[in-house]
């Protein structure tokens, strides 16, 4: 029994593959109650964001629950064993464990220390708990994955810098512009910290967003995501006189937007000022815009200035993240390995009490001529044979229940030696469902790539 | 005429006057904006008090001497900052506009505030109507400039990226240069109105509706400045331009106020 996770995000595949993989979140409930039909599942999550598709789940025995999971992604979605091997990677227990808190606490983002897939984390769990996919070990993992995530937050300053970004433009637009409602926001080119900024523009009141891009698929499927309008890129300069304000990140490696053109732009929209904000690298704003009237720019070093938490002290801030992650691992362990032990000494006693009571009766039943004393006195005879032996396994257990060492399989190895799994198994999950993937993979536009 | 009053509503002006720079430089004293309000509201009553006894010891309006009239015109800008804090809660206009009020008001403390018999000439219905007109148009003008310097102080802090304590109390470019231009389209109607008041005054009280008199001419040219401002706003002039303008506007109504009413010789003079 232990926990896993399966997936797949944008360290291990590009986008092409994650799209493929993804799980519309109307779709989850069906997606999870298919996956709960595979043999040795016993409670599951399912986290889609555009950065991610991951599968957190609980399973009788790891190894086979990682084989369960993956046939389930293969079948759920109509690809091949071998295709999906090469972009998925697999968190068995411990690992796992730490996946999922690293997760929650956005280190295993693209922009360190972004708030939002804790957000998609809680939605997640939001669905399981709704489907019932989740119970014990899930629910406090979930649990526990929130208040570490919490605690990064608090006592780390990891946050700061990605949140700080967007805030700061925010801020400035504000200061420009008042209220940003009915303001239009343009997106040009994508990129997280890009998507990021309209995102907290959006939640700021900006109603209209539109989205250019070098190819237009992409434009359109961020344009999708956040309910504006995509334009082709050879468009946008004529639709920049709409345009307050500017986000720019194309990765083009030179000046996409130059003086005569925001010129131009300002004379027709009538001086209406533009906040253009630069996050490309290199920049793709000409600086001397700035010097044009009525028009702010501001690229990230100008935005990050206003984050005293530079480069190097983000990382120190991220091994801070870790060293408390570890430690919230370390605590969640110990849990879990009590919760196993309980079960388990409760299991043995129960077990050897049956077997010395069955044996007791057999015995006492074909000896005849016995007074009450002397049944009695075979009767404690048994019980003291039986706590003698159980004696040392049971401080065995006791002490595993409790042990940091987390290669240490006391507890199941205690199970195989007294066969106590096998009563335990679950009839009627051996067949593996009928493919419904088509359906599934046409929303997949739906993709939250908001992480 | 007793100042004590007067001198009142100027001591609570300086107090809020101070609460209200404290607020500006001093962010995490909060308090500050709010009880120099209170402060402001307080010597505006005072002032009104002022305003009203004046008027039952002279028995006309008390607008005919510099110190009337820099008393109305400050009691004027303080009215237009009161309405403008009730009605859009931007503390830092304190900030700006009651140090203006102080530079009208000790002048005039200084000219003798002394009750002058008027030329019977001008006693009529219209001396009121002329002058409130004219210096209610000046205060909008006065908070057009006022917002002005506000609108460039804080736009050079966005352009230049170095955001000061003064950024975060300054309100957005968008509502400065909106009611920048608000006032305008409210002080030029007010400002005609009053020329044409005085035109008309000026006819029944000498025969004649404009004389070129100094202060007439002046006024003109306020006016012509004015309208300008308001035509360049309708082709697409905004932000820095109009501030500079708006500001240039203000000096030649302070031009008119304080210099061409006392130095040249007219009907004006004080």
């Amino acid at each position: 029994m232990g926990i896993v996770v399966v997936g797949l995000s944008h360290k291990s595949a590009p986008i092409e593959v994650r799209e493929k993989l993804n799980f519309p979140e109307a779709t989850l409930p069906e997606a999870l109650k298919k996956l709960m039909s595979y043999e040795g599942v016993r409670e599951s999550l399912i986290v889609s964001t555009c950065n991610r598709v991951e599968i957190y789940a609980s399973v009788q025995d790891t190894n086979a629950g990682i084989d369960r999971i993956k046939q389930f992604i293969s079948d759920y979605h109509g690809l091949s064993r071998e295709d999906l091997e090469r972009s998925l990677y697999v968190y068995p227990d411990a690992q796992g464990v730490r996946h999922t808190f690293r997760v929650a606490s956005s280190l295993d983002s693209m922009v360190l220390g972004e708030a939002q897939i804790l957000g998609q984390l809680k939605d997640a769990f939001d669905i399981s708990l709704k489907t019932k996919t989740t119970s014990t070990i899930m629910n406090k993992l979930i649990k526990k994955a929130i208040s570490v995530a919490k605690r990064v937050r608090t006592e780390t300053r990891l946050a700061e810098g990605a949140v700080s970004i967007s805030t700061a433009a925010v801020e400035l637009a504000k200061k420009i512009f008042g209220e940003l409602e009915g303001k239009n926001v343009m997106l040009l080119g994508a990129g997280e910290m890009a998507e990021l900024a309209a995102q907290h523009l959006l939640g700021n009141g900006v109603k209209n967003i539109m989205v250019a891009n070098r190819t237009f698929e992409r434009a359109e499927e961020l344009a999708t995501e956040f309910k504006g309008d995509a334009i082709r890129f050879e468009h946008f300069p004529d639709a920049m006189v709409m345009v307050d304000i500017l986000i720019c990140a194309t990765g083009a490696p030179n000046y996409v937007v130059k003086r005569d053109m925001v010129t131009r732009v300002l004379k027709e929209r009538r001086n209406k000022p533009i906040f253009m904000i630069d996050i490309s690298n290199p920049r793709n704003i000409d600086p001397e815009v700035d010097k044009v009237d009525n028009v702010y720019l501001y690229d990230i070093d100008d935005l990050q200035s206003k984050v005293d938490v530079n480069a190097e002290g983000r990382s120190k801030e991220a091994e801070k993240a870790e060293e408390l992650i570890a430690l919230e691992v370390e605590t969640y362990l110990q849990w879990e390995r009590a919760l196993d032990a309980v079960p388990t000494i409760v299991d043995l006693r129960e077990k050897v009490e049956d077997i010395r009571k069955r044996e007791l009766d057999k015995t006492l039943g074909s000896l005849s001529g016995m007074n009450e004393d002397q049944k009695r006195a075979v009767d404690i005879m048994s019980q003291s044979i039986v706590n003698k032996l159980l004696h040392a396994p049971l401080v065995v257990l006791k002490q595993a229940a409790s042990s940091t060492d987390t290669t240490d399989n006391t507890l199941a190895v205690a199970r195989r030696l007294f066969n106590l799994d096998k009563e335990l198994k679950r009839p009627g999950h051996d067949r593996a469902p009928e493919q419904e993937a088509p359906a599934a993979l046409e929303k997949g536009s739906e993709a939250k790539c908001r992480e | 005429m007793n100042l004590l009053f007067f001198q009142a509503a100027l001591i609570v002006y300086a107090l809020a006057a101070a609460g209200y720079l404290v607020y500006i430089v001093k962010p995490e004293q909060k308090w500050t904006a709010a009880a120099s309000f209170w402060a402001t509201s307080l010597g505006f009553v005072l002032h009104i008090a002022y305003f009203a006894l004046r008027w039952t010891e002279s028995g006309r309006i008390p607008i005919t001497s510099f110190f009337e009239a820099a008393n109305f015109l400050g009691m004027g800008i303080v009215f237009v900052f009161v309405l403008m804090e009730f009605r859009f809660k931007i503390p830092a206009l304190g900030s700006f506009m009651l140090p203006l009020v102080i530079l009208l008001m000790v002048p005039a403390l200084v000219i003798s505030g002394d009750i002058k018999e008027l030329n019977p000439v001008l006693k009529s219905g219209w001396l009121g109507i002329h002058t409130s007109l004219a210096v209610l148009g000046d205060s909008a003008f006065a908070f057009a400039c006022i917002i002005s310097i506000m609108y460039l102080i804080q736009e050079r802090q966005l352009k230049s990226k170095h955001l000061g304590a003064i950024f975060h109390r300054l309100p957005s470019l968008d509502i400065m240069d909106t009611l920048g231009y608000k006032a305008l389209t409210l002080g030029w109607p007010l400002f005609t109105l009053g020329m044409l008041t005085g035109s008309i005054w000026a006819n029944s009280a000498w025969g004649t509706y404009w004389s070129w008199d100094p202060k007439e001419t002046w006024s003109l040219i306020t006016w012509v400045i004015y309208l300008a401002l308001l035509h360049l706003r309708t082709i697409g002039w905004r932000g820095r331009k109009m501030a500079f303008l708006s500001i240039l506007g203000f000096a030649f109504v302070l031009i008119s106020f304080f210099v061409v009413s006392r130095v040249q010789v007219g009907k004006h003079s004080f």
